[in-house]
């Protein structure tokens, strides 16, 4: 555990941006307003798979106050290539065809034309103008139909089977021969929605020079810079993106949508568009987690060793290919050291939006799986179900399925936590009530960020970054500048900038913000103390190696300065101090989570309450413990959510029935109990204060660990996402209950 | 274009007049004519609850009504909640309690959470999860989001013997 004492890391300081966002006054994507502002609005496919004849738009272009009208057709025509839009090398032509619909829709929802006009009401009145004639075409909608011979191929020549990969580790037949139980069960998992309370929006200027800006909420406004440039083929020199305040994004808001299409409207109106999507469009248009079939066989000795495993996943990527299976089978089994196994990962396209990144995209599907697999065998061998897990503990050199073998991980303190929580030992005081246990495993990404740190001669620092700021990373990144320069966290003033005026900096996603561009925030506080020394050496006419530094005084001899002090003396030392670093840093570190959940299940309704919840993560070293904890709580509870109520409803057609927030049910205030935290602190090795990274391991275990407890409370294992009171009432009708 | 309607109401305590299309929201008013963004919208469809305002008395999602039935009606926003340069107890609270992450939530919280505090200054935590229950938030799991409710509700009640 980190033991080192510290006097900035580890507090609970208000966030800087904090005034701001409880008075109202910080300013998101939506609220972005410029002279000349025109409004836009996207013609959606009504249908799920079709081909398009025809699009006239004339009567839209003809309807008062219409400024411009675009379809994929306004593309600049470039050759078919391979480009990188940070998830992985994609055509150009999905990359394009995603963002406005080439020659089919593959989707119902899918972008096909837009229009700009004076007022967003006048925009959506001519957008009903544009006359799209489509050919319907039979849709698919799961992984396992879409890979019969016979379906609705998405992509011309292409199966829809887009790509699959299989992990060997040892050899799993003879592990099973081994094995005295063994387990095996299919699961399915529901398309679910990241839920992000502010909707997509994006504002672009094509400017008289060439020059593209583009005001959006993003998770990484270098992604939008990148995506916008390869899809409209200009230079990324020719894009600046100045990210607004984010409400939320959880993964899904890496991609871009709207930016290239109001670009493309404002080269052609010569004014500034502003898109802003509905709920509906958020729902049908953006990109939610995939849905999935899953089959997972694990075998176990009778003194409880695992001796093998198995998984097939298959994995509904939506319209393009790049379901997130392959993080699904780094994940599955990660949790446990396993000498035979075998994965099988399919990514499958159907005809569902395409989807992207959710909050440690895969795991939770994997880990559903898994995890009720692992409490079966601990039931069926009569272990308990975190003695069974602390048996087969994944630790530091243990070999995982996809291949890596784990540096210093914190999977068995985790299971230990949890097992010396009060919770696991306190009674469940009631009929229909059970308690269940799961773990998880997220690996973090590390990535490049850049950092720059301006000191000012009152002593105070302004610190310039690149990650856009979902919750409250602006004050964790400079809690570890001001650890380095020993000064107060509220000297150091933290903004994110555009992408003209910081180093490049990857999304704020993968866990990888507080650790990495944290990271380089230290870096860049490194350099300053560096400079410092050397102005101290210069007033005190000694070798800069003959300053020391420590707790924000520099000392040489018997000379003392203060930070503050010696930051007066700048001017007159050779001008301001200027500290930056860039880091792509390798010691991403691990982050397992576990989950304690008591429920009490309705036999009369099949609702399920959550009683009490405990959410267990090791973080390495929590910065912010604060904010630390409320990525637990808020990752816990999109994991309930995912768990007992929210999915796709589709219609044969391809229709989603409930893309309302009335229909989509996320949890409310209501229907939680308090989320207790437990931070466990295995520190990272790879990181100077530790950090793993908290945002998504929390995601992970709450699926399983509530579908365990629903088992102990009724006898009847689910395998189906979510256990909604219907789904819980059909399993218990069909176990006779 | 339809022929715009005068309206005028007392927003956060202040005359204002505007001048507003029969079809647009009062969220629409308040953000795109009268540039007050700090109401937020999720959904607008009434489900989310960003765009929580207090309506003659009573908490309703803007989005929901129009702006013409502002005429004549005392409306109070998340722009009127602070005390000239110092923050309302639920504002330090929820800073001090870490209770937004994302921060678009946050306005209708507070201005939904407010609306409880008036009318009832000692709600227990069942009370406080069923007045909220309207308002979603996707970052939190509310669990800081209850505790600075509590909180703000002792400090104000402190404020009030004093
Ligand atoms: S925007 Fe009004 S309730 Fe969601
Ligand atoms: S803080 Fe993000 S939705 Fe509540």
């Amino acid at each position: 555990m980190s033991a080192k004492a510290y006097s900035v890391i580890g507090t609970r300081p208000i966030r800087h941006d904090g005034a701001d966002k409880v008075t109202g006054r910080a300013l998101y994507g939506a609220d972005f307003t410029a002279a000349g502002l025109l409004h836009g609005a996207i013609v959606r496919s009504p249908h799920a798979h079709a081909r398009i004849k025809s699009i006239d738009t004339t009567r839209a272009l003809a309807f008062p106050g219409v400024k411009a009208v675009v379809t994929s057709a306004d593309f600049p025509e470039t050759a078919e290539r391979m480009v990188d839009l940070g998830e992985g090398d994609t055509p150009l032509s999905y990359a394009r065809g995603n963002v406005l619909a080439i020659d089919k829709v593959l989707y119902r929802g899918h972008a096909v034309a837009a229009v700009a006009a004076a007022s967003p009401h006048v925009a959506e009145e001519a957008a009903a103008l544009i006359d799209v004639v489509y050919e319907r075409l039979p849709c698919v909608l799961t992984a396992p139909e879409a890979m019969l011979e016979s379906a609705p191929q998405l992509h011309d020549g292409k199966s829809n089977l887009a790509s699959q990969f299989q992990h060997v580790l040892g050899d799993a037949a003879k592990g099973f021969a081994e094995a005295d139980v063994v387990v095996e069960r299919e699961f399915n998992t529901a398309t679910v929605h990241q839920g992000y309370i502010e909707p997509h929006n994006a504002t672009a200027l094509w400017n008289n020079d060439g020059r593209v800006h583009v005001w959006c909420s993003t998770q990484g406004s270098f992604v939008v810079r990148d995506c916008t440039a390869l899809i409209l083929d200009i230079p990324v020199s020719r894009v600046k993106v100045t990210p607004m305040e984010i409400g939320g994004g959880f993964g899904g808001k890496i991609p871009v949508y709207l930016e290239p299409v109001a670009a493309l409207l404002s080269k052609k109106s010569g004014r500034p568009v502003k898109i802003v999507m509905t709920r509906k469009d958020c729902f049908e248009a953006t990109g939610p987690t995939p849905g999935s079939f899953m089959r997972v066989k694990i075998g176990a000795t009778k003194d409880g060793r695992i001796t093998a495993a198995q998984a097939y996943l298959a994995f509904e990527a939506g319209a393009y290919p790049g379901a997130m299976v392959g993080p699904a089978g780094m994940t599955v089994f990660a949790p446990y050291d396993i000498p035979n196994a075998v994965v099988d990962g399919f990514d499958v396209v159907v005809n569902k939006p395409s989807t992207a990144a959710y909050r440690a995209p895969g795991a939770p599907n994997a880990a559903f799986a898994t995890e009720s697999v692992i409490d079966e065998l601990a039931q069926k061998l009569g272990i308990d179900p975190i003695e069974f897990r602390l048996k087969n503990a994944a630790k530091e050199g243990t070999r995982r399925v996809d291949g890596p073998k784990f540096r210093r991980i914190g999977c068995v303190e985790v299971l230990e936590a949890m097992k010396n929580h009060p919770h696991y030992s306190a009674p469940l005081g009631g009929p229909n009530r059970g308690r269940g246990v799961a773990v998880g495993f997220w690996f973090n990404v590390g990535l490049q960020s850049s950092a720059t740190l301006n000191v000012n001669a009152d002593g105070t620092v302004n610190l310039v970054e690149g990650s856009t700021d979902i919750g409250g990373t602006r004050t964790s990144i400079a809690m570890q500048a001001a650890e380095v320069l020993g000064i107060p966290v509220a000297d150091v003033n933290p903004s994110v900038a555009d992408t003209d005026s910081v180093g490049f900096t990857a999304v704020t996603g993968g866990s990888r913000t507080t650790f990495a561009t944290g990271w380089a925030a230290y870096e860049a506080a490194q350099d300053v103390v560096r400079q410092m020394k050397q102005r101290a050496a210069k007033l005190w006419e000694v070798e800069a190696a003959a300053v020391s530094f420590d707790s924000g005084v520099f000392t040489s001899g018997g000379r003392k300065l203060t930070f503050k002090e010696l930051a007066d003396q700048l001017p007159a030392t050779g001008g301001p101090v200027v500290g930056s670093a860039t880091v792509n840093p390798r010691g991403v570190g691990g982050s397992f989570a576990g989950n304690i959940v008591d429920v009490e299940v309705d036999p009369e309704t099949g609702k399920t309450t959550i009683l009490r919840f405990t959410a267990v993560q090791d973080v390495g070293k929590a910065i912010h413990p604060s904010y630390v904890e409320g990525q637990m709580q808020g990752g816990s509870v999109q994991g309930i959510g995912w768990a007992l109520n929210e999915e796709y409803f589709m219609g044969a057609d391809g229709t989603m029935m409930n893309s309302s927030f009335l229909d989509y049910r996320m949890p409310t205030a209501l229907d939680l109990p308090m989320i207790d935290t437990c931070i466990v602190e295995v520190a990272n090795p790879g990181h100077p204060f530790g950090v793993r990274g908290v945002g998504e391991a929390n995601i992970v275990p709450p699926t399983p660990a509530i579908a365990n407890a629903i088992e102990r409370a009724t006898g009847v294992r689910m395998t189906r996402l979510p256990m909604s009171p219907p789904t819980v009432m059909e399993a218990l009708w069909s176990a006779g209950n | 274009m339809p022929a715009q309607t005068h309206v005028t109401a007392t927003i956060n305590g202040e005359p204002v007049q505007f001048l507003c299309e029969p079809r647009q929201s009062l969220l629409e008013c308040l953000r795109d004519i009268l540039g007050m963004t700090g109401t937020k919208e999720g959904c607008n469809d009434g489900n989310c609850g960003s765009c929580t305002i207090v309506f003659d008395g009573r908490i309703v999602t803007s989005c929901l009504v129009l702006g013409v039935e502002a005429r004549g009606k005392e409306i109070s926003t998340i722009e009127g909640i602070a005390r000239g340069n110092r923050l309302h107890p639920l504002q330090q609270a929820f800073l001090e309690n870490a209770a937004l992450q994302c921060g678009i939530c946050t306005p209708g919280f507070i201005v939904a959470a407010k609306a409880l505090l008036d009318q009832e200054p000692e709600p227990d935590e069942e009370r406080i999860r069923f007045w909220l229950a309207n308002n979603l938030c996707r970052c939190t799991g509310y669990d800081k989001i209850v505790r600075a409710v509590e909180q703000a509700a002792a400090v104000c009640k402190q404020e009030a013997a004093r």
